[in-house]
């Protein structure tokens, strides 16, 4: 045993930030939770029923499975891994092959279930990489697992017959007899098969942080030396972990195989495993409903604001900075500060002070995408001309009139900011001094 | 007591020439000693003599250079940590090592779960074992802490986690417990507390401990063991150990007593 470097090992801290939901049992909240996304799911693609939406609907489903597999790794056990795209895309490289044999008509298999061989060959490549990844923890494990997603990144050019080269394999969903008329063809079925797949990987996954294993996790991201001095070898742990993990990110890599009916070495690269962690962090990990809501902003940044700006990825990775900065918890992290006030009936008194502090902060957005959208358009789209549109308001990027106001905007969005900040603050205490009193 | 014939048969923690190098330096150079079940053994000895070593040995933090270490009769010198804890023997740490994001509940209930035998078990739901949630809730009750159960570990006061310390400790059920300077850094009032507390908790198991305060050593143990520069030249009971020449010299002629008052 090589003990003194396991004890090293186990000093190093995970990245972890935010808290636990478990010590205060908030019952009503989390029904009031779970019945909302369920009825959400069910409803919103009725409401907005075009083929866009269903596609924003559809990739947030799947991202919200992938998202949460990660957590299990991050927020749950203190497991940083640069490579969860592995899992979910070598999961849906088997599915890829698995449809394709169906549609060649080699064997039978249906569509619905296809999620089920993807999560399960996720599992299998969990075993195999995991064995080794899990070996260590903290800034090695981190390393290790960086290292085995640019390997099979690497390997899936080499195997041009599973990776299909650089342009993947492409397939077509709609194979074998229709089942009650469902085809799979219209995107509205494939989004109904990815709601019901998203939603009961949501609870596979929220009833293992309810169990022995789950809590166990909990323990060793918090103190593995102390997990091993209670019975438990902390690397077993987290090599259970990482199967699990895995096989929830195969069910989100085949859900993305259905859906784009292509599958490339993009789901395998590191460019996937930095989107989860990003989306992951955005949300916050250390709730269990933050990844869900990390993966429905990391979806609308990634297809619907790249729709609009060629400058997306910049966005994206300013509020990343501004996140991990100012908001370390996620998102979750703020909505639950609320939730004691709600209790309280006290977030009346706040709403006024948000609302300025709401308000400022659009001025200071509104100088961001000023800012950024000119200067994109004179560094990168001046060969299109500098004549450009805003929210409906044409100008040009090559006067100095709009550089002005994009100016005054920053100097009173940064007063604004601080003053709000201020007063959201001053309230925050107030309230919290009436609380204690 | 010093008669070691009856003890050696049942010994439930027995070192034989236990040495440990870190480098080229010995730490602890060939240390011997029996502890019988139900004992409670006192390990004392001025800073840097290689208490805290001793167990780390005993518990597999350290593997032991050469010597042997038995649990009730069987070898573990040089197993994981989890494997000797599965066996019997569990121990408390120094500086305070809890999960400090857990309830306070919840860093029990962690620590029942491998003695009751649920393992890495993800087909159990938690709030459905009776069994562990009774044995938390009783280690709970005996550590005083039902009023803080759900608080949050990490916020808790220092003498509260040290407490916690020594209730993660025991709630596995092992019967010979280690516990590593369970009243440092806690006033005169704290510490009779815990005392208290440790004889309580520890009733009928094997007790092995540091400790540097000297009305807590002679309160509690049986026997002394006294670790100078990584061998014990002195074991006894309290009685013998105060009266002992070679311990008096080790802590430089002054008296354990007058020691003792040096500590506050």
């Amino acid at each position: 045993m090589d003990s003194v470097e396991s004890t090293m090992q186990s000093r190093q801290m995970p990245v972890v930030t935010g808290r636990t939901m478990h010590y205060k049992p908030l019952n009503l909240v989390r029904w009031v939770v779970w019945g909302l996304t369920v009825l959400l799911m069910a409803v919103l693609p009725l409401i907005f029923n075009g083929g866009f939406a269903l596609t924003l609907m559809s990739q947030m489903g799947i991202t919200i499975i992938f998202a949460l597999s990660y957590n299990m790794l991050l927020g749950q056990t203190g497991m940083l891994s640069f490579g969860h795209a592995v899992y979910s895309g070598l999961g849906a490289f088997v599915a890829v092959h698995l449809l394709n044999k169906v549609g060649a008509g080699e064997l039978w298999f249906p569509v619905s279930m296809l999620p089920l061989v993807g999560g399960l060959a996720g599992a299998f490549f969990g075993v195999l990489f995991g064995y080794v990844t899990t070996k260590k923890s903290g800034t090695t494990f981190a390393m290790i697992t960086m290292g085995i997603g640019e390997m099979v990144f690497a390997s899936s050019l080499m195997f041009p017959d599973f990776f299909g080269g650089e342009g993947g394999v492409s397939t077509n969903r709609m194979v074998g007899e229709p089942f009650l008329g469902i085809t799979f063809g219209p995107a509205r079925q494939v989004y109904y098969l990815i709601a019901a797949w998203c939603l009961v990987s949501m609870i596979a996954m929220y009833a293992w942080t309810q169990t022995p294993l789950g809590r166990i996790a909990n323990a060793v991201r918090d103190n593995p030396e102390r997990a091993e001095f209670v019975g438990y070898n902390t690397q077993r742990v987290r090599y259970l972990v990482l199967i699990l993990s895995a096989f929830f990110a195969g069910i989100a890599g085949s859900l993305s195989c259905i859906n784009f009916e292509i599958v490339s070495a993009e789901n395998v690269s590191a460019v996937r495993s930095g989107g989860v962690l990003l989306a992951v962090f955005i949300g916050g990990a250390g709730v269990f409903f933050g990844p869900v809501i990390g993966a429905v902003v990391f979806v609308l940044f990634a297809v619907a604001l790249s729709d609009l700006t060629k400058a997306w990825l910049l966005y994206l990775g300013l509020f990343f900075v501004v996140m991990v900065m100012f908001v370390p918890g996620g998102i979750a992290s703020l909505l639950m500060m609320q939730v004691p006030l709600l209790a309280r009936r006290q977030l009346g008194k706040m709403l006024p002070s948000y609302a300025v502090g709401a308000a400022a902060g659009l001025v200071l957005l509104s100088a961001i995408i000023l800012t950024v959208e000119l200067v994109y358009k004179v560094q990168v789209d001046s060969a299109n001309g500098t004549a450009m549109s805003l929210l409906g308001i044409g100008f040009d990027a090559g006067t100095v009139a709009p550089w002005i106001v994009a100016a005054v905007l920053w100097a009173v969005g940064l007063v604004a900011w601080r003053a709000a900040g201020a007063r959201v603050r001053a309230a925050w205490d107030k309230l919290h001094g009436e609380g204690k009193a | 007591m010093t008669d070691t014939t009856g003890i050696k048969a049942a010994a439930a923690l027995e070192l034989t020439d236990v040495r440990k190098k870190f480098g080229q330096t010995e730490i602890i150079r060939g240390v011997t000693l029996s502890i019988g079940k139900g004992e409670r053994h006192a390990l004392i000895g001025p800073n840097g003599a290689g208490k805290s070593t001793t167990f780390n040995l005993v518990s597999g933090r350290f593997a032991p250079t050469s010597g042997s270490v038995r649990l009730n009769g069987r070898e573990i010198g040089g197993l994981e940590p989890f494997v000797i804890n599965r066996m019997g023997l569990s121990r408390s740490f120094q500086i305070t090592n809890i999960f400090h994001r857990l309830s306070v509940f919840e860093n029990l209930r962690c620590a029942v779960l491998w003695a009751l035998g649920y393992r890495y078990s993800f087909w159990h739901r938690l709030s459905a074992l009776r069994d562990a949630k009774e044995r938390a809730d009783e280690v709970l009750e005996l550590i005083g802490m039902h009023h803080r159960r759900d608080t949050q570990a990490g916020l808790l006061t220092y003498a509260e986690q040290r407490a916690l310390e020594i209730g993660i400790t025991i709630a596995g059920g092992a019967d010979v417990i280690l516990l590593d300077e369970p009243t440092a850094g806690m006033s005169r009032s704290e510490s009779d507390h815990a005392v208290e507390l440790i004889r309580k908790v520890t009733a009928g198991k094997t007790l092995v401990m540091v400790e540097h305060d000297m009305s807590v050593v002679f309160g509690l143990a049986d026997r002394i063991s006294v670790l100078v520069y990584g061998e014990v030249i002195a074991t006894g009971t309290p009685e013998a150990i105060r009266n002992d020449r070679k311990v008096k010299e080790a802590y430089l002629g002054t008296t354990l007593e007058e020691a003792a008052e040096g500590a506050h």
